[in-house]
């Protein structure tokens, strides 16, 4: 379906350029298009547009500008870091060099303001001009007047201007507390998966066949899209899964439907283990062969502790998820019969392992270890340090100040999975020492 | 139909001034008689213009003192001082903007000199050398009034409404402001010189009132438009039958003012081309349900089915637990009771995997952090931060309804936990 952009004030040879670079969002920038208005035209002060990352409304936006040869400028807030910058930005764009440098030191909206004011008679505009602000969240967190102030430009600087709000977050996250001028709301919405097969196939490599190509696609579409639709990542697992598919299936030449079913099995394991690794980014693009070549496991596995270093970790995850009351229980020899009251039954609705760890003191810790290790430990300075050397590791995390040097607290920050598997190097059954699993 | 967008967008997005503007009659009469007061009989007043957003109280200070103006004397005597809370954040700032404006001995091109109490002194001196009948009356205007109230020990507002008590340099202060309640904001000690003269700008119109305001907006002036035959004919189109009329019953009743109307009006406007030039009723239709579509669901549209997955196992905890914050590790655990139950090989994704789906429900601002300042801090052990989810339940089954291609096992289970 390819619907066409019309305006009347515009070229439309160009308009047709304009929407061959924007594959499926014609009617989107029809939109736009028609709430531009022509260049001579006054548009609404504000226009809001929000959408996912990735739904193309930046692309848009800028080729529209650009391609149409309108005044604008575009900031990032995420680039911005003071509001200073902003405006040396706009007015560098919208006004030439020399105007930004009449901005003050540490310049304030209402220096902005002026200035612009000033400007704005000199160069007499018979186009609408734009300011397009991309990542618009962050504006809430700079100064509170940005945002109120930027929405009605049009009306404070007493000129033909449109300031565009690019963002993620919907438009009842941003409104103050005694309101502001509502903007112009436009949603961008996501790429439906028709849409993304068209758009992926349009980055053509060269030593594929375009069937086989998108053969491929939709493949890796039908494995990826229940978990992400995003454009971008969507993009990156192409570029990188490309370099792991076998050579043999890429240089058929002579393709029929039996082959589409065989390249399903070659890549289909290389692209579950891509779920694991690449699609996460814990790997980076350049590493990702030697991942592939590897076992595939990922980092985090690969931590070697010394032996008292492992029972101190089995102690500290013990003493984060067991309650204290239970320990006479687990590590005593002769210990009484613990009675569950009422109060108890009815709040063990919620295991330990769904709410996180809790915080423990270092002698509960000792007390914990010295009856989990095996042999007879004598307490040095070096079972000590190793405590210290797991909170470096952030295997435990330590709370409290520092300055507490004779109470201090800590928490275990490791996953069940993890001390399974070190405790069984140890040859400790961890599992029967666990409240939760009694 | 070109000059239809270059009028209308000047009337509806630049806010020309109307001849006058409709139901504010007796405000204007009592700002017009005031403000003449101060410019031509030398009185010095202050007053203050309230009223919710939208009401039109720039557009009437405006249409107030374009009227005055029109006298020859008042225009070359009056001198005004526009300020807004919004940017003149700080008295400095609004002192220096002062000096500018007025075009005071100590500004040089565009700079002010002199620090702020020597700026303060030589104003008021300035203003409190002069006398009724040989000074220029002085208006100064200060939008966003309740803005001025927040700045240190309210300097200005005390000096401004100081000299325009004592009898010498006539000067009027307007103020405007959206919060009804603007004179607590106000120190004793301001509140005194303040004359408590209000103006209030409630929107009052009945809905008869409110439909002949939207065509009057949409209406062509048929002795200055250049082709008469289009005019006609779009005037002719503007009838209110009965869709037209139920759309905007129901704009009404959700806001009288009449910026949400000009929004309105707009993006039918946009709709306006060559190929079609005539408004119709679908057009507004249309643009109805585009501005009020609920922007959350449209969000929801675009979560891939772990997401949406996950939105659903929040809501079920959110049902059991009575709205108690929650951290991922327990959405997880409904998930896979869920899964369990469906024995559904088809979504049995990794923890790590499903970390990056709730953290891209974070960053959507679907879910929210209980303590966020304890979020930035803990950067380990994210899946135990407890969060809140920002949805209701009727905006989670409206969104599963648009939801392109929803596996019903899915609708199931949101429809009931145990399904």
């Amino acid at each position: 379906m390819t619907a066409s952009l019309q305006h009347p004030g515009y070229d439309p040879e160009r308009l047709l350029c304009v929407a061959e670079k924007m594959p499926c969002r014609v009617s989107q920038a029809g939109t736009l298009l028609s709430l531009m208005g022509e260049p001579a035209q006054y548009s609404y002060p504000s226009i809001f547009l929000y959408g996912h990352r990735s739904t193309g409304k930046s692309h848009v936006i800028n080729t529209l500008l650009m391609d149409l040869e309108l005044p604008h400028a575009t900031v990032s807030c995420v680039e911005c870091v003071s509001v200073g910058l902003m405006f040396e930005r706009v007015l560098l764009a919208l006004f030439g060099p020399d105007t930004s440098t009449l901005l003050p030191r540490s310049p304030s909206l209402s220096d902005f303001v002026r200035i612009y004011r000033q400007q704005a008679p000199l160069s007499p505009a018979n186009q609408t001009r734009y300011i397009v602000i991309e990542k618009a969240e962050l504006l809430r967190d700079m100064d509170s007047n940005l945002l109120p102030v930027l929405v009605r430009l049009q009306e404070l600087v007493d000129d033909n201007v449109t300031v565009i709000l690019l963002s993620e977050i919907v438009w009842d996250r941003f409104r103050p507390n005694t309101g502001c001028f509502e903007p112009l709301i436009l949603y961008f919405p996501d790429y439906s998966k028709g849409d993304l097969q068209q758009i992926l196939s349009q980055d053509i490599h060269p030593s594929y066949s375009p069937e086989l190509y998108s053969a491929f696609i939709n493949i890796l579409l039908g494995v990826f899209y229940s978990v992400c639709r995003d454009l971008r990542e969507l993009r990156h697992l192409v570029r990188t899964q490309h370099a792991q598919t076998p050579a043999g299936s890429g240089s058929d030449t002579n393709l029929k439907e039996s082959d589409t079913h065989k390249l399903w099995r070659n890549i289909e394991p290389h692209l579950k283990k891509a779920m694991q690794t690449v699609y996460l980014r814990d790997v980076s693009s350049e590493c990702s062969d030697v991942v592939f070549l590897s076992s595939g496991l990922s980092a985090h596995a690969h931590v070697e502790l010394p032996y008292y270093s492992k029972f101190l970790l089995i102690a500290a995850y013990l003493a984060s998820y067991n309650p204290a009351r239970t320990d006479r229980r687990f590590f005593l020899k002769h210990h009484g019969k613990i009675k569950k009251t009422n109060f108890l039954k009815k709040h063990e609705k919620t295991s330990n392992h769904l709410l996180g760890p809790k915080p423990f003191p270092l002698d509960r810790l000792l007390a914990i270890f010295y009856s989990v290790v095996d042999s007879r430990v004598a307490p040095s300075a070096s079972v000590f340090s190793q405590i210290s050397s797991l909170v470096t590791l952030q295997l435990l995390t330590q709370l409290g100040h520092d300055d507490q040097l004779d109470a201090p607290k800590y928490k275990c920050a490791v996953a069940l999975d993890f001390i399974r598997a070190i405790s069984r190097t140890v040859n400790f059954d961890i599992v029967k020492y666990l409240y939760d699993f009694l | 139909h070109l000059q239809v967008q270059t009028l209308l967008r000047e009337r509806l997005c630049h806010q020309q001034l109307p001849q006058r503007p409709e139901g504010v009659d007796s405000q204007h009469k009592h700002l017009m008689e005031l403000l003449k007061r101060t410019a031509v009989h030398g009185e010095s007043n202050s007053v203050l213009i309230i009223g919710p957003r939208g009401t039109g109280k720039t557009q009437l200070l405006r249409c107030v003192l374009a009227e005055l103006l029109a006298e020859e004397d008042v225009d070359k005597t009056l001198l005004q001082v526009h300020l807004n809370g919004l940017l003149q954040t700080d008295d400095r700032i609004a002192l220096k903007e002062i000096t500018r404006q007025l075009s005071l001995e100590n500004v040089v091109g565009d700079q002010v000199f002199g620090s702020f109490a020597e700026n303060l002194a030589f104003l008021l001196e300035a203003l409190k050398k002069g006398d009724r009948s040989s000074s220029r009356p002085v208006l100064f205007i200060l939008d966003e009034f309740d803005l001025f109230a927040h700045h240190k020990n309210q300097t200005l507002l005390y000096n401004l409404l100081d000299v325009s008590q004592s009898a010498q340099t006539p000067v009027a202060v307007v103020g405007l402001t959206c919060r009804l309640d603007v004179l607590e904001l106000l120190e004793k000690r301001v509140k005194s010189r303040f004359s408590h003269r209000q103006i209030h700008l409630l929107p009052s119109l009945s809905f008869s009132q409110y439909l002949q305001a939207v065509q009057a907006q949409l209406h062509l002036p048929d002795t200055t438009f250049p082709d008469t035959t289009f005019c006609y004919d779009w005037n002719a189109s503007l009838k209110v039958d009965k869709s037209v009329e139920a759309v905007l019953l129901r704009h009404f009743n959700s806001t009288k003012d009449f910026r949400s109307l000009h929004r309105l009006l707009m993006a039918i406007l946009c709709r306006v081309s060559v190929n079609n030039p005539t408004i119709k009723p679908a057009d507004l239709l249309d643009a109805s349900r585009l501005l009020s579509a609920d922007a959350m669901t449209n969000v929801l549209h675009g979560l891939s089915i772990l997401e949406l997955c996950l939105v659903i196992a929040m809501k079920h905890l959110n049902d059991i637990y009575d709205g108690e914050p929650f951290n991922l590790q327990m959405v997880y655990n409904e998930f896979k009771r869920f899964l369990q139950r469906k024995s559904n090989s088809l979504y049995n994704f990794e923890l790590p995997v499903v970390m990056k789906a709730f953290e891209h429900l974070q960053q959507l601002e679907v879910v929210r952090p209980v303590d966020a300042a304890a979020a930035v801090a803990a950067r380990a052990q994210r899946e135990y931060q407890l969060v809140r989810l920002m949805l209701d339940h009727s905006q989670i089954m409206e969104a599963l309804q648009k939801y392109p291609q929803c596996p019903t096992d899915v609708k199931q289970w949101a429809a009931s936990a145990f399904g």
